[in-house]
Parts: structure tokens; C-alpha cells; sequence
């Protein structure tokens, strides 16, 4: 567009100045594995450097270590790949990931995996609140407790808690799983549209329109095998919960059967 | 958006001034506008008193400076008056002062005596507790105000980025829980429910310096602690009187505290050893001040924590 200059100056995340775009070159790849050390780094040169070493060198396995809890790490990765954090990442880690397998040796912050689209986060510690804010699909496996509002949202996909669960989980979830092998505070499943919640620990309270539901056999044979895959043992005997569809205006008609109608 | 920091020194004094500023320069996009801190050194026989006499912005303007001039003589004037022996009095703005002084009265008609003079404001009175506030990050006020070096035991800070009100002095955190010496509260959320506990807390006789929900905190802790109920008690009914989202971290000479609502809608990292305890409203924070990974917490909806110092 005649008139329109690039400009050179681009802000990180966090608004800070980084007047260059390139990737930092820094790691040290051996083969199709690669470790960043993010000592030194921002958060766009840590990002600039992982895309690098995974879309154009090929690299398969990469280790960030000393992450220093710089928010927003390893988002937007769109390719089946081995990601390892040793340390916390901070928040909004690996949003808007699609393939990625990501193991978090540590704690994460909030908003773990939003808007992720497949692949399987797994993190050694807990997590904090929003942890699978609108997950679309994949795995989020927190070993530790999560936060208010986990599953915010959550439209696919799996969150696994062996720990406890905070305050809201579950608000408005639209689809997907949540298992929480602990126990939850109050309004679990608040103004959930559908999917399911089971629950291994005490319910401080259930939110509006979460109901109780009858655990079936399917239901045993995907939490076995959720759990056989991410080698978490014998799952706790649990409850489940789901929308008792009363709080929204649910149609029972299909759009066909309703364009009939009307 | 606002970040919170709190430090405890398990084993001893520290540089608190570095340490703390070193945490909030990490959280500067939580709040640029204006940067505090709640220091509390070693315990004095004086009592240290922090006032203004003039906004940031009102300094340089025409006539001003005599007029601090006039100000600073008068209240040197009203401490003489009210039998407050004056040890030091020192300005590194020209608008914020620090003075040490001798004094065995009641702190309030003491801080209402100050008030009374036009312009000035307390911003802290105690034996340990110093609240140190300004406009701009934490790097700009820790060179304003000469404070790397500043040793003591535990400290809060806050940089705000201001939603309900102004941005000035009067806005900025922390807050000084008027009349009692060495309490301070640093906030980070809203208080949908603030005229009401204000107007209650006015008709009991409390008076406010700023239009800042967070305000209300101090005060309200303050008339609890008027009443001999213990600080970890009146935080927890703290937690059923405010209504809104909010973290706040109050400390005391001998105290350390945190509360979150019910929501847990506003942040808060915990890392505690057996010689630090280290608190920011981001995980940032904390690694900014240990330089290494650590083990860290989220302390969950309604939590109330209280470290003795």
C-alpha cells in the first residue's frame, strides 16, 4: 500500500521496547533436539528463538530452561513437537498451541494452555487460575492443585487435576472433560452449557445448573484410559456432574425441524 | 490492573529498599502511573512522620515554593506546639518530607493537627514504618527518594495503574491505617461496596485522605484494630464486610498479611523459606528478587495468611 511504511519498532507483550525482531540464535541444537537458555532472553526472543529452531531447523525436542516466569512462553506453536520447561513459565503459557507435547517441570501461572487446539500439556506442580481458559482440544494434565476458574469457557478437550480444584471451575464450560481427583470449592459448574466434570474429593457447592449424572461405562473407559496414558495411576472413585439444561434457552428442535416450525 | 509486592527478612535486616524496588520494576506493566512502599526498619525511640505538603504537579508553579515554605514552617510550629520535639526534618523532593521526632501523645490529634495545615497529608507515622509514595515506576522513586539502602525487616510495595481515580499522591498506595502507627495496606482490585463502608466509617469518626476505594482498607483494619479485635481476625471479616474483587497485603511492625476474596479474581504468588518470605502479585516478582527457580504458591480464594515477623 502506496504511502504505508513498515515501522521498525515492535513491542513485546508486556509493552516493552524490542527494536529487534530476530531470533537471538542462541541455542544449542544437537540433532533434532535443541535446549534454549532463557536466562537472558524476553519473552519475544524466547518465542522467536523456539519457532525458529522448530519450523525452520527441524528441531523435534526442545528444552526452555530457566524460563524465569516471563509470561506468555511457547504460544502459537502450531506443529507436533516436544516442548520442555524446566521452571515456570509464568502465565498464558502455550496458548493457541496446536500439537505440541509440553512438559512443565514446575508451576505454571494462570491461564495455562487458553484457546489451545490439540496436544497435551503436562505440569509437574500446580497450576493457577483460568488454567484451560476456552480449550478447544488436547490434554492439560496439572499434578498439582489448579485455580479459580479452570475450565473457564472450555469448549474440548481434557483437564486432568489430581489435585484440588478453586473456586468456579468449570464456569460456562460448553464442551470437553474435566477431571478433578480432589476436592472443588464452590460453584462447580456454574452456567456450564454441556460437557462433563467428575469429581474424586468433596464439592463445596455446584454452581447454577450443574447437576448430578449416572457414571456409565464409557465414562470408565475414557478416564482409564486418560490415565494410562499419562501414567497417573489408579483414578479415585469418582462422581460426575453435567448441565442440567434449565438455566439457558435449550432447543430441543434440530435447525431443520425448526425451520418446520416456524 | 495493579501489582502488590511484600517482603518478610526471616534472618535479620536487609536491603529492603532494592529488594522491593527490584520486585516492582519487575511488574511495571501492572502499573506504571505512580509506584509506593511500606517500609519497616529497626524499631526507634523517634517516630518517624511522612507528609506532603503539595502534589507532584502543583510543585513549580508560581509562588509554590514559598508556600511549602510557609507550610513547613508551620508545621515544625504546630509539632513544638503539641510537645513533639523535633530530631530531623529532612525533603528530597520539596514536596515530601521525612521527619524524626520525639513525642509521648496520642498519634492522632497529632496527625490531625498536621492535616489541618492546607496541602499537607501524612502519609505514615510510626516507630518503624515508613511510607514512601510518588508518581512513575519504581526505579524513578527509589532515585527520587535515595531509598537502595534502606535496611529493615520486611516491607510492601504497589505500583498502580489507575482506574477510579486520579492519578496523584492522595491515589497512590500504600495506605497508612490513620491513627495507628506502623499499619500500612496495599490493594489491588475493586471495592464495589465502598460509599457504603465509607459513609459508616465516617460516622464513626474516621476521616479519609483520597477518593480511592483502596482506602477503605486501612480504615476499616484500623477501626478493627481500634476495638482490640487481632489483625488475622479482622482480616477474615474483612472478607464477608467487602464486596468486589480484591488482594490486599497489610503489615504491621511485628505483622505480615495477606487476604483474597472470595473470587480469587485478583493475583497472588507466595514463596516462603526458612529465611524470606516473598510475595508479588506476579511470579515475576519473586524470581526477580531470588534470581533463581523456586518453588511458589497461589494462596486460594478467601485465603487469609499472617506471617509474625
Amino acid at each position: 500500500m502506496a504511502g504505508l511504511t513498515k515501522s521498525s519498532v515492535v513491542y513485546d507483550a508486556r509493552g516493552l521496547v524490542e527494536p529487534d525482531p530476530e531470533p537471538p540464535m542462541t541455542a544449542e541444537i544437537d540433532g533434532d533436539r535443541a535446549v534454549i537458555d532463557a536466562t537472558e532472553l524476553t519473552t519475544r526472543k524466547i518465542n522467536l528463538e523456539l519457532k525458529r529452531i522448530v519450523y525452520d531447523e527441524g528441531v523435534n525436542d526442545v528444552t526452555i530452561v530457566n524460563p524465569g516466569s516471563k509470561h506468555s512462553l511457547g504460544v502459537g506453536i502450531l506443529k507436533r513437537c516436544r516442548i520442555t520447561f524446566e521452571g515456570s513459565p509464568g502465565w498464558y503459557a502455550c496458548g493457541l498451541i496446536d500439537g505440541p507435547e509440553v512438559q512443565i517441570n514446575g508451576r505454571v501461572g494462570w491461564a495455562l494452555g487458553e484457546n489451545m487446539m490439540s496436544g497435551s500439556i503436562v505440569v509437574e506442580g500446580p497450576a493457577g487460575s483460568l488454567t484451560g481458559a476456552a480449550l478447544r482440544g488436547g490434554d492439560i494434565v496439572v499434578k498439582g492443585n489448579v485455580g479459580a476458574r479452570t475450565g473457564i469457557d472450555q469448549k474440548g478437550g481434557t483437564i486432568i487435576t489430581l489435585g484440588k480444584a478453586g473456586i468456579n471451575t468449570g464456569f460456562m464450560m460448553q464442551r470437553g472433560r474435566q477431571i478433578i481427583c480432589g476436592d472443588a470449592n464452590d460453584g462447580l459448574g456454574d452456567s456450564m452449557y454441556d460437557g462433563f466434570i467428575y469429581v474424586g474429593g468433596r464439592i463445596a457447592s455446584l454452581g447454577v445448573d450443574c447437576v448430578p449424572a449416572e457414571m456409565d461405562e464409557s465414562d470408565h473407559e475414557f478416564i482409564n484410559r486418560k490415565f494410562e496414558i499419562y501414567d497417573l495411576g489408579t483414578p479415585p472413585e469418582l462422581q460426575k456432574f453435567e448441565c442440567g439444561k434449565v438455566l439457558h434457552n435449550y432447543d430441543a428442535l434440530e435447525p431443520s425441524e425448526r425451520k418446520l416450525v416456524l | 490492573m495493579c501489582g502488590l509486592a511484600g517482603i518478610i527478612h526471616r534472618d535479620g535486616p536487609s536491603d529492603l529498599g532494592t529488594e522491593i524496588t527490584t520486585m516492582l520494576q519487575s511488574m511495571k506493566h501492572r502499573g506504571p502511573d505512580s509506584t509506593g512502599y511500606a517500609l519497616y526498619g529497626q524499631p526507634d525511640d523517634l517516630i518517624v512522620v511522612r507528609f506532603v505538603l503539595a502534589e507532584p504537579r502543583e510543585y513549580g508553579g508560581f509562588g509554590v515554593e514559598e508556600r511549602l515554605e510557609r507550610s513547613r514552617a508551620e508545621v515544625e510550629s504546630r509539632l513544638a506546639k503539641i510537645g513533639a520535639e523535633v530530631a530531623t526534618i529532612t525533603s528530597p523532593t520539596g514536596y515530601a518530607f521525612r521527619a524524626t521526632i520525639r513525642y509521648e501523645g496520642d498519634l492522632k490529634p497529632l496527625a490531625d493537627y498536621l492535616e489541618d495545615i492546607p496541602g499537607c497529608k501524612v502519609l505514615s507515622l510510626g516507630n518503624s514504618l515508613e511510607i514512601i509514595k510518588d508518581l512513575g515506576d519504581a526505579a524513578t522513586v527509589l532515585e527520587q527518594y535515595s531509598l537502595a539502602g534502606l535496611t529493615g525487616t520486611h516491607a510492601i510495595g504497589h505500583v498502580r495503574m489507575a482506574t477510579e481515580s486520579d492519578v496523584d499522591l492522595a491515589s497512590a498506595h500504600p495506605y497508612w491505617a490513620y491513627p495507628f502507627a506502623d499499619v500500612a495496606v496495599v490493594h489491588n482490585g475493586q471495592l464495589t461496596n465502598y460509599h457504603q463502608w465509607r459513609r459508616r466509617l465516617e460516622r464513626l469518626g474516621h476521616r479519609f485522605q483520597s477518593e480511592c476505594d483502596s482506602e477503605i482498607i486501612a480504615v476499616y483494619l484500623a477501626e478493627k484494630l481500634e476495638g482490640g479485635v487481632p489483625l488475622e481476625t479482622a482480616m477474615k471479616t474483612s472478607l464477608d464486610d467487602f464486596d468486589g474483587v480484591f488482594t490486599y497485603l497489610v503489615a504491621t511492625d511485628s505483622e505480615l498479611g495477606i487476604a483474597k476474596d472470595e473470587m480469587a479474581a485478583k493475583p497472588l504468588v507466595l514463596f516462603e523459606s526458612d529465611d524470606l518470605v516473598a510475595m508479588a502479585s506476579e511470579e515475576i516478582a519473586i524470581r526477580a528478587l531470588v534470581g533463581r527457580e523456586v518453588e511458589t504458591r497461589d494462596p486460594y480464594e478467601r485465603e487469609v495468611l499472617t506471617w509474625q515477623v
